[in-house]
């Protein structure tokens, strides 16, 4: 039962959350509890799956090619681990989050809903399940995302929903496309078909819908155009959330495809992702520095940082693998603690805009000390994560002689730099302007603990992937030797249950 | 049969397409709604289709007698059109949501949350 129970927990919560629909106390109290209960289930699971381990669960007791596997190996349960933190920080933030205060009582029950799919997404190994998953995620962030009181959130959401519904209605259309071909559903059992099948034009169609399909939901470059016409609209809580894990599931589903399903079309599809990556990085950082609200510049980042992701797939050896994962691992965290520090500055002074903002280093030096450590680590400054993720990329890319593209992550990387030094200046060090606020609007002590805690909390998680990333790198060096051999995925699945 | 019903799906995705590329956001849901419907029958004929009998074994035997559905994609389709019904429910109300609040449905004046202007104050969010 072991594989089922985070999403089990989600699930669960999300119902509960409904009993509760009138009672406001108990809603929270439900809410943070069944937080930190994901994150020791998924301690747990995570702990279960270090050795040689895959947790393997065959619904209804079906035999491996024919019912709904759900299977957690170790990439699986370091993503269960990262959504697990990254849920209870969002979880914590979100109980005073000022937006959500007319719209908690759908806000918690959704949030669970949205926090289910992407678990399940983590855990399937059924290609039609994964459709399903994504579908729930889908839903909940329409709802999250529409979940305030201002009107640009409709013309925010509306963006999203149109491209993010033609993908799940392409990732539909080949995942038919690819059960015509090979007959079954399951995963592994796809895999070991794919290698004997061959018709190499009909796989590489189904595999060019289904990674056109995952690019728009990871925002790759000319399909991202819904991400920051949309993240800046909503509520802090719901964009913190969309920011650290919705782009994320999709770079996750394809290394997921690339190293189980697609191994014979590298040598279509290789090419085409390391010229996706390379604009993906250089027209995010672009993006981000045309602009002065504070969350759309963030938002363009997340776009910059995909590109990386890409790049360390593209390459395609194991330490690429390995450096994609760490620097994912690193971007979630990082990427959602600016997010919700975005979220404690435009509490305190009123707004998004960097222009209006300004001297939060003289009236609140511990929050302009908790964004200089994770803008500089997202910037990749030498002490801090970024770093180190960024390292074990450059380093994957000269080994296999990718120089332009090394270059290309070099000058974004610079670019980055740039683009949080302006937010630095503008937000924190400048003067305070005339029209802006002055000084600093008070909190209340509820808001100091639930604003401040889940920030701390990421901010201890980076400093100790800067300080440490020995742990990381090697977890995500096990997971990537497991990716880099399927066939130990395959047989483990196949053999299960028969 | 197949090739009949390949040629249906492929002509009703130009169709789809052509009204998903219009700025008018009805016609882009129409196309949606085409589109969805077209899967669900791709997903038909990706189980091959059969002029068989109901894939029930009789009792005496192991495996069934004459060849026999693939019941699976009904299965597939089932749950594909109860998923996308939601979906273009919530479609339709933030559409209808999106005609009261901007009182246009062309997407080219939609600009609230990328406006054009790009002034220096002209960014503020809320």
């Amino acid at each position: 039962m072991l594989p089922l129970l985070p999403v089990f927990i989600c699930l669960m919560t999300a119902i509960l959350q409904c009993f509760f629909w009138f009672l406001p106390l108990g809603k929270k109290i439900l809410h943070i509890t069944a937080a930190f209960f994901l994150l020791a289930a998924v301690i747990w699971v995570y702990y279960s799956t270090l050795g040689n381990h895959y947790l393997i669960l065959q619904m209804g007791n079906y035999p491996a090619p024919f019912g709904i596997t759900f299977v957690i190996d170790k990439l699986s349960a370091i993503m269960l681990l990262v959504t697990a933190f990254m849920g209870l920080s969002v979880a914590l933030y979100s109980l005073v989050d000022r937006d959500l205060i007319r719209h908690s009582t759908i806000f918690y029950p959704t949030y669970w809903f949205l926090l289910a799919g992407i678990c399940g997404g983590f855990s399937t190994g059924d290609l039609f399940n994964l459709y399903v998953w994504f579908e729930i995620m889908l839903i909940s962030s329409f709802i999250l995302m529409t979940l305030s009181d201002y009107k640009i959130q409709l013309d925010g959401t509306l963006k999203y929903v149109v491209l993010n519904l033609i993908a799940t209605i392409l990732m539909l259309s080949a995942i038919a496309m690819l059960y015509g071909i090979t007959g079954t559903l399951n995963m592994a059992a796809m895999s070991a078909k794919l290698l004997e099948i061959n018709a190499s034009n009909l796989i590489v169609s189904a595999a060019a819908l289904l990674c056109l399909a995952f690019a728009i939901k990871a925002a790759v470059f000319p399909l991202f155009f819904w991400l920051p016409a949309s993240y800046h609209t909503t509520s802090v809580s719901a964009s913190a959330i969309f920011a650290a894990m919705l782009t994320k599931v999709g770079v996750y589903a394809l290394i997921r495809v690339f190293t189980l399903l697609f191994i014979k079309e590298s040598y279509f599809l290789h090419p085409l992702m390391l010229g996706a990556a390379g604009l993906t990085m250089l027209t995010g950082v672009l993006g981000a520095a045309a602009q002065h609200n504070l969350r759309r510049i963030l938002s363009f980042h997340i776009i910059s940082q995909i590109g990386y992701m890409l790049m360390g797939l593209a390459i395609f050896t194991p330490l690429a693998m390995t450096a994609t994962l760490f620097f994912m691992i690193h971007n979630i965290i990082v990427k959602t603690n600016l997010f919700l520090i975005s979220g404690i500055v435009r509490r305190v002074k009123g707004s998004f805009n960097i222009t209006r903002l300004g001297g939060i280093l003289q009236n609140a030096p511990f929050l302009s000390f908790l964004f200089f450590i994770s803008a500089f680590s997202l910037a990749g400054s030498p002490p801090l994560s970024g770093f180190w993720g960024k390292l074990f990329l450059l380093k994957a890319a000269f080994v296999q002689s990718h120089f332009f593209l090394a270059a290309i992550a070099l000058s974004v990387s610079f670019l980055t730099l740039y683009s949080m030094t302006k937010i630095w200046h503008q937000v924190f060090w400048k003067a305070e302007t005339e029209n802006g606020h002055y000084g600093i609007k008070p909190l209340r002590l509820a808001e100091k603990i639930f604003m401040f805690s889940p920030v701390v909390l990421l901010i201890i998680l980076t400093l100790y992937l800067s300080f440490s990333p020995q742990f990381l790198f090697q977890a995500s060096n096990q997971a990537s030797i497991e990716l880099f051999n399927p066939q130990n995925y395959i047989s483990a699945i196949l053999r299960s249950g028969s | 049969m197949t090739i009949l019903l390949c040629w249906t799906a492929g002509g009703l995705v130009a169709i789809s397409v052509y009204l998903m590329l219009s700025r008018q956001l009805m016609c882009w849901l129409f196309g949606i709604v085409i589109l969805t419907s077209t899967v669900n029958l791709v997903i038909f004929i990706a189980g091959r289709l059969q002029t068989a009998n109901p894939p029930f074994v009789p009792a005496h035997l192991l495996v069934p007698s004459q060849p026999v559905a693939n019941p699976l994609p009904q299965a597939l389709i089932l749950t594909a059109i109860v998923i996308s019904f939601g979906l273009l429910a919530f479609t339709l109300v933030l559409v209808r949501k999106v005609w009261q609040g901007f009182n246009t449905l062309d997407s080219d004046n939609l600009r609230l949350a990328e406006p054009v202007s790009r002034g220096y104050h002209g960014e503020e969010t809320h």
